[in-house]
């Protein structure tokens, strides 16, 4: 039985879909091979490279956030499968261009463990964000917290610091600041079904929805019943603002995230609401983004991430960008 | 060849059945990964042992036993991705490495070879037996070696009784509450079902019973023929 997927085979889906991208975006990007990574095309010497990766399926990150103004380089795996460290030393070996690399990277296993062994055989000068912005579950776990949709934020706003001539340590000190700063929280509607799995990951029925949702069609922190647009986003707001305390009048980047198969139209109804709940404690929304940019394939669900915003990071957020998924001020 | 040893026709041997199981199984794994994980396990692993086996046909004839292993173990870390290629890499390449330049390898020196693998990969997942991963497969194996060395058991009987340790320790994952992984994302919702990392440690360890107890057909399965 064919998968009703836009697909060839399972084997050359992820080849498929890299070189695709990668003719869509010849202007800006460059698909390298064995081993595979994308690299910007307009390259200025003497920046940090930002080189950031993980599993596929979560377009348009990081593939997407190549450009002027964010990347220099992204390392795909199989779809939600870590790259590997040869990639990432293949990426960093390329785009070092006399400052180091800052590796960015997403809080799992497999992910740190990977980076982590590119970073120890690398030959070049490097360092590490590691992004940890998902408060469904306790931050107590001996795994941390995963990193998802604030991995945007920081590669958005390191990407404008690094192309101004920051250095690794202005930057990790720029990640270590928005760290405390950035909070996210799915939902989903629907799983997904991962190519080689050929099957939705788990089944929820009609009235059902999961909470506390990954970005890899993993189960989250419970299942429960779907009930209106309101309550579900007063609920993720709770947690988001229990965990960033933010001040009477603080200011905030709102952002609302679609996992892939929820239309525009659904994720505005979120947004919504939560612009509502902002007003409602007197919080001030001063940026804002909304659609598809971390996905789980053809998940139907979306999260929520709150920034808390200062001067600098405003800033930032503001500066000009260039990339297939992200562009403004140029 | 000597029944009391292995060479580097039993450690190829060993990955070519450790590819055809994940080949077999790689439905079963994905189920597995599914409930506790993101359905890629299956596909992970396969893909990680297939390259591996292909990686083996660039060896000669005078390769030792740990210089498999360890080739074995780069081309997972390259092929797999994920935490099972690291992982699994550290455990590969630490037992080719504590195997030294032997052309041949007793239990003893398996045994010990693979306790340090076990040893590389708890220290580079932070994991502990309990934590429900692929560790409560692999250290019961390796403890199984152990009791069986200086107690006139055959080596293949000690490889069985390893297959049969490392099963039990992947069921005895199925009541335990995941913390580590993906599965530890699920809290209390990891109980009731086995971890997938577990479960595959379980055919690595068949596979390296199998090795020894089915009949090899030397060079010429590698290359397609015979």
């Amino acid at each position: 039985m064919t998968m009703k997927k836009f697909i060839n085979s399972v084997d050359t889906f992820l080849e498929d879909s890299l070189r695709g991208f990668a003719a869509a975006h010849a202007d800006l990007v460059e698909l390298h091979t064995a081993p595979t990574f994308l690299s910007r095309r307009h390259r200025k010497s003497g920046k940090v490279a930002l080189i950031s990766g993980g599993g596929s399926g979560h377009e348009p990150l990081h593939i997407g956030f190549i450009g002027p103004g964010m990347l220099d380089g992204a390392c795909p795996g199989q779809v939600f499968t870590s790259p590997t460290p040869d990639q990432m030393l293949r990426a960093g070996e390329t785009l070092e261009c006399g400052a180091g690399v800052l590796f960015i990277v997403k809080n799992y296993s497999g992910d740190v463990m990977n980076f982590e062994m590119a970073s120890e055989l690398a030959d070049f000068e490097n360092a590490t964000v590691l992004v940890e912005d998902d408060v469904a579950l306790p931050g107590s776990s001996s795994t941390g917290r995963r990193g998802v949709m604030g991995t945007v934020i920081v590669e958005k706003v390191l990407g404008a610091l690094a192309e101004e001539g920051a250095d690794l340590g202005t930057l990790l000190e720029a990640g270590r600041h928005l760290h405390p700063r950035m909070a996210s929280m799915g939902v989903a509607i629907t799983s997904c079904t991962v190519p080689a799995a050929g099957r939705p990951t788990f089944v929820l029925a009609e009235n059902e929805i999961e909470v506390g949702v990954g970005i890899h069609g993993e189960p989250g922190r419970r299942r429960d019943v779907l009930r209106p647009a309101a309550e579900l986003v007063q609920e993720l707001m709770d947690a988001l603002l229990e965990e960033l305390s933010p001040a009477p009048g603080a200011e905030v980047l709102l952002i609302v995230n679609g996992m892939g198969a929820t239309p525009l139209a659904e994720l505005y109804v979120l947004f919504g609401e939560a612009s509502q709940v902002l007003e409602r404690l007197g919080l001030r929304l001063e940026r804002s983004l909304v659609g598809n940019y971390t996905t789980a394939l053809d998940m139907a669900g979306a999260s929520i991430t709150l920034c808390l915003l200062d001067a600098e990071i405003k800033r930032a957020w503001d500066a000009p960008v260039h990339t297939s998924a992200l562009r403004w001020g140029r | 060849m000597n029944p009391r040893t292995l060479n580097r026709q039993s450690m190829t041997h060993w990955v070519l059945i450790c590819a055809r199981l994940m080949r077999e199984n790689q439905a079963y794994l994905t189920q597995l990964d599914s409930a506790i994980g993101d359905a890629d396990h299956g596909a992970n692993m396969t893909r990680g042992f297939n390259a591996a086996e292909a990686k083996l046909l660039e060896l000669t004839n005078d390769s030792t036993p740990g210089e498999v292993l360890v080739l074995t173990g780069q081309t997972l870390v390259t092929s797999i991705g994920g935490a099972s290629g690291p992982l699994w890499g550290a455990v590969f390449r630490r037992t080719g490495k504590s195997l030294g330049n032997a052309l041949e390898v007793d239990l003893t020196q398996l045994e010990g070879a693979l306790d340090k693998g076990l040893v590389a990969v708890m220290e580079l997942g932070a994991a502990e037996p309990g934590d429900k991963t692929m560790v409560d497969a692999l250290s019961p194996a390796v403890d199984a070696l152990k009791a069986a060395l200086g107690g006139g058991v055959s080596l293949e009987g000690a490889l069985e009784k390893a297959q049969l340790a490392a099963l039990e320790g992947a069921q005895n994952t199925t009541p335990m509450l995941a913390r580590k992984g993906r599965a530890s994302y699920l809290g209390e919702r990891s109980v009731g079902h086995q971890d997938p990392g577990a479960a595959s440690t379980a055919l690595i360890i068949t596979a390296l019973h199998l090795s020894l107890r089915d009949p090899f057909q030397g060079d010429q399965a590698l290359r397609g023929e015979g």
